[in-house]
């Protein structure tokens, strides 16, 4: 047996050797650290084989939450980032972690609640005056609570609304944005979700839009080059490509359609160039 | 779908047959050597069948992030990291069950294979066709538990399309994108390759026999 064992095991070895490609010759893959919003709409799927078509190197995407993603770019172990949580990112940009950050898109956050709509919120001028219903009515609410941006955003909003959110009602996934849509969907819940998500998943899921379009759910992501760690693998060329092409004419023309096909609507809007990246 | 099961199938052999060659030679001095030492691997063994998979795969991805004592080769989110992470999930397992189907062996057969005379080699193959079935079911046992587990594939992997997805990690991704469809296609392929490698290890047995 042992006869037969060998080569076949060094047959897989070198089968997964040469199965992972080879690096560019312009150093490792750029490892881009970035949102489940961004890789659950499937943004990613179209953003990151373009930049690789377009300039060759080679991307390793981690789908993590903003705050992980941040985590990822303090230790030095992510190259680029790309995330949606401005006040957390502005302490980021203040310790040094980041050579540039560049604002590329937004979309909007929408709280989505049972059609039945029994905190009535429906109505709320503001996400605030949604949240101060629902606490109000102690209707169960489903948290990311992963320090991700969208649950940054939430607990912004909580504070806002003067509430300490706890209680059965509250609930805490821990789950990325469209694991946590499905769980307040089972439970008849509130949740605050960003629209591109709840869009891409909106056909298996029994909750509605309660407030939409409100001037405090702006949902702003921006492109960040990592400060490399002198001695460390890295690869600042390929971070600043990514960044460069995220906010070129091709990489905003394809976020700017993106999911226009397939939900009627795109699910981004893209911003390079409109406004500040600070 | 196919790269994907194929580098599922691939990951997982590789780490079994690495393991199970760590393993045997462990379990062959356990339960024939004679140092008292011996006694701390098995027990090392038997330990490790309870280890949880995501502490393996946080420690693997510890170890080889950028920042970790080996981010200098690079190999985090490479299918290099997954197969170290499903070797340490799978040497205990497989050692453990190995030195049972060691012991399951009549403990005076060498000694009579010895008073016959037989050769040697002949003794050894003697042995090993007693062997070959249990050791086969820890193989069977030790590729099931890395080709499900999805932890330490996730963590030390990172469920890069093309590079390191295999078919739990999409299959997770899958239900949290709310795609069941294909969530259901890919936990059917991943039953169907565990049934081939039932299928293929009862057929090595019974031909052994």
């Amino acid at each position: 047996m042992k006869h037969v064992m060998k080569p076949a095991a060094v047959f897989f070895l070198a089968a997964i050797l040469v199965a992972t490609p080879p690096a560019h010759a312009a150093g490792p893959a750029v490892v881009l650290a970035t949102t489940t919003s961004t890789q659950d709409t499937g943004l990613l799927d179209v953003l990151v084989p373009a930049f690789e078509r377009a300039t060759g190197y080679r991307v390793k995407t981690i789908a993590v939450g903003t705050g992980a993603a941040l985590a990822m770019g303090e230790r030095g172990d992510a190259d680029v980032l790309l995330v949606h949580a401005p006040k957390t990112e502005d302490a980021y940009m203040a310790k040094g972690r980041g050579l540039e950050r560049k604002l590329v898109m937004h979309n909007m956050f929408v709280v989505a609640g049972p059609p039945g709509d029994p905190a009535r919120v429906k109505g709320a001028a503001t996400a605030v005056q949604a949240f101060k219903r629902i606490a109000a009515a102690k209707v169960p609410f489903v948290s990311r609570a992963d320090d991700s941006g969208t649950n940054t955003k939430e607990l912004e909003i909580w504070k806002a609304a003067g509430v300490a959110p706890h209680g059965p009602w509250y609930i805490k996934s821990g789950s990325g944005m469209a694991d946590t849509l499905h769980i307040a969907s089972q439970k008849a819940a509130y949740t605050l979700t960003d629209d591109g998500t709840f869009l891409s998943q909106r056909a298996t899921l029994s909750l509605v839009p309660v407030i939409e379009d409100a001037k405090d759910l702006r949902n702003i992501y921006h492109v960040i080059v990592v400060k490399p760690i002198a001695g460390r693998v890295g690869n600042l060329a390929g971070a600043e490509a990514f960044a460069g092409y995220v906010v070129s004419p091709a990489g905003q023309h394809l976020i700017a359609t993106f999911g226009k096909a397939k939900y009627g609507r795109p699910l981004f809007s893209a911003d390079a160039g409109a406004g500040d990246g600070p | 779908m196919l790269d994907i099961a194929v580098l599922s199938v691939g990951i997982s052999l590789a780490a079994t047959m690495v393991a199970a060659s760590f393993a045997l030679t462990g379990a062959l001095w356990i339960v024939y050597g004679h140092s008292p030492l011996r006694h701390v691997l098995h027990g090392c063994f038997n330990a490790g069948l309870g280890l949880p998979p995501v502490a393996v795969g946080l420690a693997i991805a510890f170890m080889f992030w950028r920042s970790g004592p080996l981010g200098p080769l690079d190999l985090l989110y490479t299918p290099a990291a997954m197969v170290f992470a499903q070797i340490i999930i799978v040497t205990p397992l497989f050692g453990s069950l190995a030195v049972i189907a060691l012991r399951a062996v009549d403990p005076t057969l060498p000694g009579q294979l010895a008073a016959l005379r037989v050769p040697a080699r002949a003794q050894l193959r003697l042995l090993a066709r007693e062997t070959t079935p249990g050791l086969l079911a820890a193989g069977l046992a030790g590729f099931g538990r890395a080709i499900a587990e999805v932890g330490a594939a996730q963590m030390t992997g990172g469920n890069i399309e093309g590079q390191t997805r295999v078919l739990t990690t999409a299959t997770m991704l899958d239900v949290g994108r709310g795609d069941f469809g294909t969530a259901f296609g890919y936990v059917a392929v991943l039953l169907g390759i565990m049934g081939l490698a039932t299928g293929a290890a009862f057929v090595l047995q019974t031909r052994w026999r």
